[in-house]
């Protein structure tokens, strides 16, 4: 596709043409698949809608991932922001227990959206359902969030990596959790140079995030890390709205995640081969696990 | 690569690589099969071998030959589908050599009309996938356009007349490879069209001197213009 080549390209156009991202990855994406604008919104509102399924079906009471490592986070987190057990606020019980939800579902073999990876699958829906539901914001301005954060991780994607093989997680939940705070930026009224730099601050919050998965599953530590980058999507996004701007620019960031990513050994992308992966606990379970 | 490879795909869990990849495995192997298989046999390498039920891949590669997509919730009881179905399977490690893709499986299918076939997949990341082999003729191609396989004699003038065939259906080919087996010896040709080929077409081709069988598969980039629903067939 026919895309922008840097992210200040993508805030410049939507800068010139007086529109958000969203509406310039919405124009340029139905342009170049030779589709209506109606039909790119649509098949995006349709995949808010399984985000939104991903999270009330994560909550589950003894829920239970293939390999049986994870599957009440998201209940017990739930039962604790419900009861306003929990101390950071409404609005971040909801991001945690939602985030862990869709992570968990996606263990359980539930259906999610690969946001912009299966393992990142629980940031983006985090952040935004519980946003919706805290602020009563309507569909349609959380689709448009959707494609705002969709510009974003195409350009990321091109430039640098969504793939915790190639980068490690901070392509993955570094990558998805910009896309997060950008769409949460345009969503609550910031300009797209706000959306830029929230970008980038949540990216170079998460430089150097390993990919260093127990027994080589998608459970821990992805499960955790899925709300964690969604604290680090809130957090960038309120500086941005605070008019905080990121002193090194967006691309730059990128850049450098790509950088970091090529210095990281193998062991430490995604092999199983290194950091919590190769913890005592780690290598206890990952032999009871594969080999039980 | 549009947005949708990004805020996308919408897939059962937990890995793009191990599972909705092998679904697609699954897919592409029972539309190359087309017809329900019988008795499945599954050998997976490398990554596959260490991690296949943590990650579903057992699920997700008989989910696939069943007709189901990778966004379908029956994914996850594959297993037992195929058991209600009187559908008989089974999963062993293999190894294959150093420099075979970490993430590759063999499957063998036979059916109740005793048709077989044996198809060597490799998942690439993304939930992407390449067919390395069908039956004894090494092939490659990834399922990403609308393609025709069509399994044939290696003779003078057959893959001629299938061209022709597309010219005067004014279906441009957009990349083409022949794979043989050995000289005169069974031959497969992967045809990438710009355009889908409907199935009396197909049909034509596969009636066509030399041809032995000639099989449609829509593509995957295709798949939002062409309304893929992700439902089972």
């Amino acid at each position: 596709m026919i895309f922008f080549e840097s992210v200040a390209e993508l805030v410049q156009a939507a800068k010139w043409e007086e529109k958000t991202i969203s509406r310039i990855t919405l124009e340029q994406t139905a342009l170049d698949m030779g589709i209506s604008e109606e039909a790119v919104f649509e098949r995006m509102a349709s995949q808010y809608q399984v985000m939104k399924e991903a999270v009330s079906a994560g909550a589950v009471k003894d829920g239970k991932s293939l390999s049986g490592l994870t599957g009440d986070m998201a209940y017990k987190m739930k039962e604790s922001a419900d009861g306003k057990r929990n101390f950071s606020g409404g609005f971040m019980g909801k991001v945690i227990a939602y985030a862990l939800a869709v992570s968990e579902s996606n263990a359980g073999m539930g259906k999610v959206v690969a946001a912009p990876t299966a393992g990142s699958c629980g940031i983006i829906p985090g952040c935004l359902v519980a946003l919706q539901e805290t602020y009563e914001i309507p569909d349609e301005k959380m689709v448009m969030g959707l494609l705002n954060a969709s510009g974003i991780g195409m350009v990321i994607a091109k430039n640098a990596s969504i793939s915790g093989a190639e980068c490690g997680c901070q392509a993955e939940c570094g990558s998805a959790a910009a896309m997060a705070a950008s769409a949460m930026v345009e969503i609550l009224g910031g300009t797209p140079e706000a959306c830029s730099d929230a970008a980038a601050q949540a990216l170079k919050c998460l430089m150097g995030l390993v990919c260093d998965p127990v027994a080589g599953l998608v459970e821990e530590p992805c499960i955790v890390r899925n709300p964690a980058s969604c604290g680090v999507a809130v957090v960038a996004a309120e500086l941005s709205l605070a008019g905080i701007p990121s002193i090194i620019p967006c691309d730059e960031v990128v850049e450098t995640m790509k950088t970091v990513g090529g210095q990281m050994p193998s062991c430490l992308r995604e092999t199983a081969q290194g950091g919590i992966a190769v913890s005592e606990t780690g290598k206890k379970l990952s032999e009871r696990i594969l080999n039980g | 690569m549009n947005i949708f490879d990004i805020m996308g795909p919408v897939m059962v869990g937990p890995s793009s690589s191990h599972t909705a990849g092998v679904v697609r495995i699954g897919n592409c192997v029972r539309q190359i099969l087309s017809e329900e298989p019988a008795a499945i046999v599954v050998r997976f390498h490398g990554s596959f071998a260490t991690t296949y039920k943590g990650h579903g891949s057992d699920k997700a590669i008989i989910a696939g030959l069943l007709g189901f997509k990778a966004d379908d919730e029956r994914v996850k009881r594959s297993l037992e589908i195929a058991k209600e179905r009187g559908i008989t399977y089974d999963f062993k490690k293999i190894e294959l050599s150093s420099n075979a893709h970490p993430n590759t499986l063999v499957v063998d299918i036979t059916t109740n009309n005793n048709k077989r076939l044996q198809a060597i997949g490799e998942s690439v990341g993304g939930g992407n996938f390449i067919i390395r082999r069908l039956n004894d003729t090494d092939v490659e191609f990834n399922g990403q356009f609308d393609t025709l396989i069509i399994d044939h004699r290696d003779a003078p003038g057959a893959v001629a007349l299938v061209t022709s065939l597309l010219t005067a259906e004014r279906l441009n080919i957009a990349g083409m490879r022949v794979f043989r087996s050995r000289k005169g010896g069974n031959s497969i040709m992967i045809i990438e069209t710009d355009g889908a080929i409907d199935s009396a077409l197909a049909e034509v081709i596969g009636r066509l001197p030399n041809i032995n069988s000639s099989t449609f598969i829509p593509g995957l980039l295709n798949s939002l213009s062409r309304a893929d629903t992700g439902g089972a067939s």
